[in-house]
């Protein structure tokens, strides 16, 4: 039993990937197929005061040009909600073209359809908009005088705030005393895959291939948006390439899309361009953090205090929410989170993967570099020495396993007997310098029910289905292995179908939640289906397993039989040919356990870096990673690891290189395309070691907390805290520039 | 990694042929076969690839050159189809990914990034085994510096390096002992 969790078999859809075969959603061909394209407002605030599209239109091969002023209104209004909730997600409360107002530069205010993707694009080009220029604010330095603190983050889901004790008088009465403050540059998300999606009217009714985190927030979000019954709504995703968050949420360009097609009668294809992405599906926001830990001087915290600064759009509250760590991790009687914004002309922004807490994380962890610094403490021993038994209401973690990756990192990555001073070690030209993390991400558990299918065919076969969609986690992968383990079915004879929301529906796939719910909701059909076969079994009179106990009963290699006396038994496909069965089926259902269960949800995790730093042109070079993780069960080591070993690297990257400026003159981002907007190459990337430390978790959904963020917590910090090993100087923005790392010249 | 065309072009014209701006038949070898095809002068090879001949394995990541996805190779080079104009290519052998199967069995290479789990949304993986195979032939795959370095022409936002890596090595290796 058992026999395929836990094994580290190849993807299901490897053969399909490496042949060019997996279809994404731009590469879908249908008859009749017309090209749109997106004008973006060149201006970040002010008016569209006239729209000539007169050009445009005379050009070969166009269809129609939309703009405000011909686009039909909306039928409902856009609420900023995550879609793991299972609701309408738009990924900001507003909808473009529907009056002459822009709020921010790229904001769609024209839309071409053509017979090409070449003639759109032209036509796209000769669009003349005359705009009205207003002053704005892109910038957090723009917008100091007009600060607030935010009562609600993610659409009102959380509180801004989160206070226990006194932290003014603990603070003041600390023995030790760090106080650090940092700036963060935004974060563009850059999958490879630029968004696109294709969209198709049949009567009445809306097909759209999207590429989406959620098929099932896709189906919501437009149906809400258009006035449609959600069952003429049907989304279609069966690749994505790449997420990281810039998909989870449902943008404009999805219902502009749909609009588009209504409009000219045909199939279109709206496909954003690489340079579009950086002002169509979110950002990780440009944001201020500031942190102050009081100490005892044996080490033990006695107060933290972490504050949040970010620029988020005119129309929501964004703020990712940086404190969920900082607040639980460490076993502190007084705490002070808050988060506090300035409304700026930039759309709202939005998840990005490790959301809040990557660099909440970080701010944490570089204070307590610091700190072990100022104590004269091994920066291990001084997690060990705070980590906390329970969450701050005094429930136990649901698994912990934070203790075991901070000794198996320090014993994997030779960290004993390093020596802390800084600017110690040299290789040359080099300076060498290791830091350490340690790491932690919320469990997400606002979903609701989850459901999936289960079909046994009377050949012994089975397919297992629900709405989920695959964009490189793997789910297709693990949700086959669940499925086989409960049907007690061989892998090779349990196919596994998603990516349609005809199918049962799941929640989008974000916060490292997917494999777990869908693994459930898997898990409940399979389990169902099981029983339900072996209860015909023991009721069958002329099964070898009639009046058998069904609790004796277990199912191996698709054979039922009593778990004492394997010999006893028969299997589906004999039992279903003698009731005649061709097919039979069942759904399940997971339900997360209550908010306020009553334990505490943390993944943990360890991290460790090597770093070579030329001090004279301020180059930082990452020569090792170890990272350690917790993350419960591990439905499959190879790709768990490969997931976690691309969230290092994300971690590496925003310590190194992610960061993109705002040119405040013109109200739009510096970088637009992947030659200036720097993501880490082959070359950029050391070898990494990844380790599992097991825990058993039985409140969270098969014991499964997931992989897509821990990974990326407190990477960068491991990173940043070895480069300050390494030269000695605390630098408090990222990324960490050359212009930043190379020594200052020497004062004469 | 363009195609010089100029002193080819140079030899074959004395007075230059003006084709275009509308469409018009281009030959195109892709993968072997013959295709005759419909194209404006200004359709990029990996546009003619994509959305008129169906062979969509070739990626479109960025558009501009700067992240693999789209690696062919024209006459054995690797090349970025995406900047690339399909009419520059008659004449020429283009080599896609789905043309990397022979009779059905998968390249060595191919076999590879599955083994190393060397992907995992896949869209940028046709083009990183596109240039893994041809760093091995262009003699820029004999140390690991040269592979990491020869390989950074392509991104992989999921971040698949150290497998890709490995993967090469292994190619690379078991050519060496036959």
């Amino acid at each position: 039993m058992n026999t395929a969790i836990g094994r580290p078999v190849d993807r299901v859809d490897s053969q399909a990937k490496v042949t060019g075969g997996a279809r994404y959603t731009a590469e879908i061909s249908l008859p009749g197929l017309t090209y749109a394209a997106v004008v973006g407002a060149r201006i970040p605030s002010g008016r569209v005061e006239a729209v000539d599209a007169s050009r445009a239109l005379a050009a070969g091969g166009v269809l129609a040009v939309l703009t405000h002023e011909n686009l039909p209104e909306i039928a409902g209004q856009p609420h900023l909600l995550p879609s793991l909730l299972g609701a309408a997600a738009p990924g900001q409360s507003f909808f473009p073209m529907q009056d002459a107002a822009v709020h921010y530069a790229g904001q769609p205010v024209a839309l071409v359809v053509a017979e090409s993707h070449e003639q759109a694009q032209y036509a796209a080009s000769l669009v003349d908009v005359t705009y009205r220029r207003e002053p704005s604010i892109t910038s957090i330095d723009e917008g100091r005088d007009r600060v607030y603190e935010a009562q609600r983050l993610f659409g009102g889901l959380m509180p801004g705030r989160d206070e226990r004790g006194d932290v003014e008088t603990a603070l003041a009465e600390a023995p030790v005393r760090i106080e650090a403050g940092y700036r963060f540059a935004a974060n563009h998300h850059n999958a490879l895959e630029p968004p696109a999606t294709t969209a198709v009217w049949q009567d009445g009714r809306l097909t759209l291939y999207d590429s989406t985190m959620g098929i099932r927030a896709t189906q919501l979000t437009v149906a809400h948006l258009l006035g449609l019954p959600l069952s003429h709504v049907r989304v279609i995703t069966h690749f994505v390439g790449g997420g990281f968050g810039s998909k989870a949420m449902t943008w404009p360009h999805v219902t502009l899309a749909a609009m588009a097609a209504r409009h000219v009668g045909r199939p279109v294809r709206l496909a954003l361009t690489r340079a579009q992405t950086y002002t169509s599906n979110g950002h990780r926001e440009e944001q201020e953090q500031s942190i102050s830990l009081g100490a005892t001087r044996d080490g033990r915290l006695t107060a933290i205090r972490h504050h949040k600064l970010s620029i988020t759009s005119r129309f929501d509250d964004w703020a990712e929410p940086a404190t969920g760590v900082s607040s639980q991790l460490y076993d502190v009687e007084h705490y002070e989170g808050v988060h506090s914004l300035i409304q700026g002309n930039t759309m709202t922004p939005t998840f990005t993967r490790g959301p809040g807490e990557t660099l909440g994380v970080f701010t944490l962890e570089t204070a307590m570099d610091e700190l072990a610094y100022e104590l004269g403490v091994d920066p291990v021993e001084l997690r060990l020495r705070n980590h906390a038994g329970a969450d701050p209401r005094g429930n136990p973690w649901s698994s912990d396993g934070l203790a075991e990756c901070l000794r198996l990192g320090a014993e994997r990555f030779g960290w004993h007997g390093r020596d802390p001073r800084p600017r110690a070690r040299r290789d040359g030209d080099w300076l060498i310098g290791t830091g350490m993390a340690a790491a932690a991400y919320p469990v997400a558990f606002f979903m609701p029910e989850q459901r999936a299918r289960a079909r046994v065919y009377e050949d012994g076969s089975a397919v297992v289905q629900t709405g989920t969609q695959e964009f490189g986690t793997g789910v297709l992968t693990v949700a086959t292995q669940v499925a086989a383990d409960a049907l007690g079915l061989p892998l090779e004879s349990v196919r596994f179908e998603a990516g349609d929301t005809d199918l049962p529906n799941t929640s989008a796939a974000v916060g490292s939640a997917g494999a777990g719910m869908v693994s459930a909701a898997v898990h409940a059909a399979a389990t169902a289906l099981r029983d339900r076969l072996v209860a015909m079994a023991v009721a069958d009179a002329a099964s070898p397993l009639h009046g058998a106990d069904p609790a004796a009963v277990d199912v191996a290699d698709g054979r039922m039989r009593l778990r004492d006396r394997p010999g006893t038994g028969e299997s589906y496909a004999d039992l279903m040919i003698r009731h005649r069965l061709a097919d039979t089926e069942a759904v399940g259902s997971w339900t997360p356990p209550p908010l306020d269960t009553p334990h505490g949800l943390l993944t943990f995790g360890a991290q460790f870096a090597e770093v070579a730093v030329d001090p004279d042109l301020g180059l930082v070079r990452v020569r090792r990673m170890v990272g350690v993780f917790a993350p419960g069960r591990v439905l499959n080591p190879k790709l768990a690891r490969s997931q976690l070993v691309g969230g290092m690297v994300w971690g590496l990257s925003q310590a190194l290189l992610e960061g993109n400026e705002m040119d405040t003159r013109h109200g739009r981002w510096g970088a637009s395309n992947l030659g200036e907007y720097l993501v880490p190459v082959n070359a950029d990337i050391p070898e990494i070691t990844v380790e599992f430390v097991e825990v058993e978790d039985d409140v969270v959904p098969l014991g499964i907390k997931g992989v897509g963020e821990i990974g990326q917590v407190g990477a960068a910090a491991a990173v940043a805290n070895a480069v300050f090993h390494a030269t000695g100087r605390r630098l408090r923005r990222l990324p960490l520039a050359a212009e930043l790392v190379m020594d200052p010249p020497a004062s004469s | 990694m363009g195609i010089d065309l100029t002193a080819e072009a140079a030899s074959r014209h004395q007075a230059p042929t003006v084709r275009g701006p509308s469409e018009e038949p281009v030959v195109l070898t892709i993968n072997g076969t013959h295709h005759t095809v419909g194209l404006e002068p200004r359709v990029s090879l990996l546009d003619a690839l994509r959305d008129r001949l169906g062979l969509t394995g070739s990626k479109k990541g960025c558009d501009q050159g700067t992240c693999g996805a789209c690696t062919v190779w024209v006459d054995g080079r690797r090349v970025l189809a995406c900047l690339t104009l399909a009419i520059a290519c008659e004449g020429r052998q283009v080599t896609t990914i789905e043309g990397l199967a022979a009779d059905g069995e998968p390249h060595p290479m191919q076999r590879a990034f599955v083994e190393h789990d060397a992907f995992q949304c896949g869209y940028c993986t046709p083009g990183q085994i596109m240039s893994a195979i041809a760093l091995i032939e262009e003699g820029n795959a004999e140390t690991d510096e040269d592979i990491a370095e020869f390989m950074s022409g392509n991104i992989c936002r999921c971040a698949a390096y150290p497998g890709i890596r490995q993967a090469i090595k292994d190619v690379r290796d078991a050519r060496e002992r036959p």
